[in-house]
């Protein structure tokens, strides 16, 4: 089974070929936000250069969200425009399981951290169990001080990964200290491999969508409407 | 072999067939459109899913609210536009995709999807400019338009008066400074509590108004000039109102829109009817969504056949943002081998270049 996966939910543009058990071809690129101009040609290069043509290709693995709202978009419409093509499923995921299945088998919480800009990350946290991935906190917004009480109140290493880390590093540190753990490089920032497997895993478990069906996570609300909302609850 | 080198290979085997079928998609705004068109003219299919309800309570477009929209409908809509045509992908040619000018959040939506569409299916990319869209949707309209010809493109986003001096040879010979057509009548409505959108509900009221009772001004810039500025008008329209309420005097609401669409219309007309003459061209046609404008129409057709000009326009499906006219402008770019890279952008702003 050959998944092409592809994740520009945040500032990295990653995407990569997975063959069955074996990682074929991975990009990354971490450079500047130009997911448009650059994931079509990213996912031809890296076809042509591990031999497989796009038709082998049998699920298409995006992520789903959070993260910025056109980066999800850009994602989504590609996936399910090749998954329409080639009459093959998309299995969305989310953004914040990719992140924390970077690190593998580890010991702790694992709290990936995105920037969301207005003072508010998204995140979620994680622990192994076995050879699976639980979460144990499901994806929200909020602000890092809320997070971190959060976290201070439990137990144990937390592991910090995302784009939310340089933003925050200094903060975490002082609120948990010795308990706050940082991935290194190659291991923080969204991986299209790490969506791969994790697709293989959801597709076994029937969980996937059909071209038409798929809709990222935005997990907020646009501002008009949020505004919107607002003045419809102050009229009531 | 690259994508780009087997395209440009595939474009001269495509330019063989007697029959070439484009797949066309359009998000510019607010409408998720796809059309299937066959040698340029001939529509098989048009889908257009309108978004305006879910637009209508924000009392205009709100981009965030497009964009989702867009990748919610644009697969329902492509697999319509096929079946409603009686073809598959396989018996598609070439792709084309609006990437400007528009909303840039929602213009990304169809060019992401266009481009995996292309590179999944293989087919050639054709990037339309939106404007170059609804000059077309006139070749779509009058079988025997050619050009050279004179076009006022009117709508929310954009006026302009263009030289069509052959199949993607455009000189632009005006545009506006500030508002366009649209915009100048979508906030003239809103301003009279007419809702969105605008243009229709202007229309509708004035028809019960007079258009002379209010005298309001007509901009035309320096002399020759055929650009255009509505910004003023629009302003003085506001200013009126505003008058008019704090001396507690009441308004003929009928009157106002009348008089403003007045104003509005005489400049287009008066520009368009210049730049024919300024480029003796004897064939004039209008596109775009003020292009719907019944008045405008009879107004302009009205000068067009007293100065011995042939007048055309589009029916009301094809004034709207829809893929048919992608399409038909997407086969005039590749029957030139006129095709697109993988890299294609969408710009929010764009000039229409010629090919
Ligand atoms: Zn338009």
């Amino acid at each position: 089974m050959k998944v092409l996966a592809i994740d520009t939910s945040s500032i990295v543009a990653s995407a990569a070929v997975l063959d069955g058990d074996k990682l074929a071809a991975e990009y990354i690129l971490n450079h500047r936000k130009t997911h448009s101009e650059h994931l079509l040609p990213i996912i031809e290069e890296i076809l042509e250069s591990c031999g497989t043509d796009i038709s082998e290709i049998d699920i298409i693995a995006v992520a789903s969200g959070p993260g910025s709202f056109t980066g999800l978009r850009i994602g989504a419409a590609t996936a399910k425009g090749l998954a329409h093509a080639l009459g093959i499923p998309v299995v969305g995921v989310p953004t914040l399981d990719g992140l924390a299945f970077n690190l593998p088998y580890c010991d702790g919480i694992i709290c990936p951290i995105m920037d969301a800009r207005r003072n508010q990350v998204y995140t979620a946290l994680y622990r192994w169990e076995q050879d699976g991935l639980c979460r144990i906190k499901d994806h929200s917004a909020l602000s890092i001080e809320e997070l971190l009480t959060e976290l201070k109140a439990m137990s144990g290493k937390v592991i910090f990964l995302g784009d939310g880390v340089p933003v925050h590093r200094e903060y975490i540190k002082e609120i948990l200290g010795d308990r706050a753990l940082f991935a290194p490089p190659n291991a923080d920032r969204q991986r299209a491999s790490s969506l791969a497997e994790l697709a293989i895993r959801s597709f076994r478990r029937g969980l996937m969508t059909k071209y038409n069906e798929f809709t990222p996570f935005y997990l907020r609300k646009s501002q008009a409407e949020r505004e919107y909302e607002k003045k419809q609850g102050a009229q009531e | 072999m690259s994508y780009i080198e087997e395209m440009a290979c595939k474009v001269n085997e495509i330019m063989e067939k007697k029959s070439i079928k484009v797949l066309s998609i359009e998000t510019s705004c607010d409408e998720t459109s796809c059309a299937v068109v066959e040698n340029g003219r001939n529509v098989l299919s048009n889908i257009i899913s309108s978004q305006v309800d879910f637009h209508r309570k924000f009392g205009g477009v709100v981009p965030e609210v497009a964009s989702r929209k867009h990748v919610e409908l644009i697969d329902y809509v492509v697999d319509d536009a096929l079946s409603e045509a009686g073809v598959g992908f396989e018996d598609i040619d070439a792709v084309a995709v609006t990437h400007g000018p528009g909303l840039v959040g929602a213009l990304l939506v169809g060019v992401s999807h266009a481009k995996a569409l292309a590179f999944a299916l293989k087919l050639p990319l054709v990037g339309v400019h939106h404007i170059e869209g609804h000059i077309c949707a006139n070749y779509i309209e009058h079988k025997t338009l050619e050009p050279p010809y004179i076009t006022l493109v009117a709508s929310g986003g954009h006026s302009h008066l263009v030289h069509v001096k052959g199949y993607g040879k455009y000189e632009i010979l005006g545009r506006t400074r500030d508002d366009a057509a649209g915009e100048a009548f979508d906030k003239v409505a809103r301003a009279l509590d007419l809702g969105y959108p605008g243009g229709p509900l202007v229309e509708a009221l004035a028809r019960e108004g007079d258009p002379r009772a209010i005298d309001f001004p007509r901009t035309y810039l320096e002399d020759g000039s055929l650009d255009f500025s509505f910004s003023g008008l629009k302003t003085a329209v506001l200013n009126y109102l505003n008058t008019c309420l704090q001396k507690g005097e009441s308004v003929n609401r009928a009157d106002v829109a009348a008089s403003f669409q007045q104003a509005v219309l005489d400049v287009l007309v008066d520009k368009t009817v210049a730049a024919a003459r300024k480029t003796g061209q004897r064939v004039v046609t209008l596109a775009g969504g003020v292009a719907s404008n019944g008045r405008l129409r009879e107004e302009l057709r009205q000068r067009c056949t007293a100065a011995g000009y042939e007048f055309m326009y589009p029916s009301g499906i094809l004034c709207t943002d829809n893929a048919a006219m992608i399409g038909c402008a997407g086969y005039y770019r590749l029957i030139t081998g006129t095709i697109s890279p993988l890299s294609l952008n969408a710009a929010a702003s764009m000039e229409m270049d010629s090919y």
